[in-house]
């Protein structure tokens, strides 16, 4: 011990080791928990463990003295509907947590009626009420760009907004807001506020899901619920798919999982009137073809398909005024 | 005169980290916290003008923290208590009670003596503060 050069602040570590860190954090459980639980989706996994990464160093560094602001970590996702982006946020805000950026981790999702109030005065202290209720987690605003109606000069989000660009400047330490929305509309929004551009660090893309993504993710879904499907079954999915995907109202993710329970609708129908006698459980949780190919997506069109609940009413009819 | 109300009141005035760390407190326990304000020092003035619904569903003390420093915007002049309502079963009462804000100055309570039947005298206190109206009594 001859050396004693450290004579730097004791509190103040002189090293750090990141590997350390990482493993101690819980983060790498959340990166595996990414990798095994979420399907396709790796531009936003590469983009979720660059995050992570640029927050452990930013900690190190912090723990150094190097760092003394909090990062900006206010987030937007864009994507189609049914593309994770409610999960993946979900995922985040555990991030986020574990890293000792969020004190709390949990997620408040909300879209603008929980935002914007119905008359003059109604509206700050509903987004007030929001914010507090987030503080401490992950802000999640479903469809952003509702907030904003540029053919209503008088429309309340427009208040809704300022209050949020506030919060989030001010309480940056207390949350994190994620803005989420199809990819145009969300250009569009944040062309109109550019306000909330600059104040968001991260814009993650979600791309759509390939067909073999897809097979796979129902696959997955059916596995949850004890479901399966048979070989026959697999190929009319595949085809399924296929065919789905060139139709309106394709939502990814959430149209297979609305296929699938009507396949499963169709399965017990048929187990019901087909069965004579007592059935053993692998027949109870095999969906055959026919249940499948009864689907009216293979009569080619979603003309006949207008009910079909793949997305909320709202959209659609919004989506119908375009 | 510095008044000595609730928890705390015999320290030195709470920083908002201080606030912070007793209200997550209270939250944690599963308590309601609320804000409160009033210009009537008396300590027998038990109920005073809410700031806003207690807060029965926030998990996280910044909120408390960001609607203490709200009210003391609208109502830096007076006194600001932040309490923590226990909802349970055989309880259901304030759990919690602290000042995180009181006037610039504070000019104390009067012993006020009445003279009763025969040589009886009842004594009372009564807040130099509260002889102006409401709303003026603290500049």
């Amino acid at each position: 011990m001859t050396e004693d050069a450290d004579t730097d602040a004791p509190t103040r570590p002189t090293h750090v080791d990141l590997a350390q860190s990482f493993q101690e954090s819980g983060v790498r459980d959340v990166l595996r928990e990414l990798d095994e639980t979420l399907i396709g989706l790796e531009p936003v996994k590469s983009r979720i463990r660059e995050t992570a990464a640029l927050l452990l160093v930013d900690k190190a560094r912090r723990q150094m003295g190097l760092a003394t602001e909090t990062p900006t970590l206010h987030m937007s996702f864009t994507g189609n509907p049914g593309t994770g982006k409610t999960t993946v946020a979900l995922k985040m805000a555990d991030l986020l947590h574990r890293l000792g950026y969020v004190r709390k981790g949990h997620l408040v999702t909300v879209t603008r009626d929980d935002l914007v109030g119905q008359y003059i005065g109604h509206t700050a202290p509903k987004t007030k009420e929001v914010l507090k209720k987030a503080m401490g987690g992950v802000l999640f605003i479903d469809e952003a760009y509702y907030l904003y109606r540029p053919e209503n000069e008088r429309d309340y989000g427009q208040e809704a907004i300022e209050i949020l660009l506030q919060v989030m400047e001010n309480n940056r330490d207390d949350l994190v807001v994620i803005l989420a929305g199809y990819a145009d509309r969300m250009d569009r929004f944040f062309a109109s506020n550019p306000g909330f551009r600059s104040r968001i660090a991260h814009h993650i893309e979600f791309p759509d899901y390939t067909n073999g993504e897809l097979l796979h993710i129902s696959e997955r879904m059916l596995a949850a619920q004890n479901y399966r499907l048979d070989d026959g079954a697999r190929v009319a999915m595949a085809e399924y798919i296929g065919a789905r995907r060139g139709q309106p109202h394709f939502a990814n993710a959430r149209s297979v999982r609305n296929a699938l329970d009507r396949a499963r609708l169709r399965q017990a129908n048929r187990l019901f009137n087909e069965a004579k006698g007592p059935l053993d459980a692998d027949t109870l949780s095999t969906i055959t073809e026919p249940d499948l190919r009864a689907s009216r997506v293979f009569q080619g069109g979603l003309a006949v398909d207008r009910l079909d609940g793949d997305r909320r009413t709202g959209q659609a009819m919004s989506q119908a005024a375009e | 005169m510095k008044l000595r109300q609730g928890q705390f009141s015999f320290l030195p005035d709470l920083s908002d980290d201080d606030i912070r760390v007793q209200a997550q407190y209270a939250i944690d326990n599963g308590w309601a916290v609320s804000v409160e304000y009033s210009d009537d020092p008396h300590p027998r003035n038990t109920y005073w003008e809410m700031w806003g619904h207690p807060m029965f569903d926030n998990p996280d003390a910044a909120a408390v923290v960001f609607e203490v420093n709200e009210c003391r915007k609208e109502h830096g002049g007076k006194y600001i208590r932040v309490i923590a309502f226990d909802a349970s079963p055989g309880w259901e009462s304030i759990r919690m009670s602290f000042i995180v804000n009181r006037p610039a100055t504070e000019p104390g309570f009067r012993l006020v003596r009445q003279e009763g039947e025969g040589r009886v005298v009842r004594y009372t206190i009564e807040s130099y503060a509260t002889r102006e109206p409401e709303g003026q009594r603290y500049a």
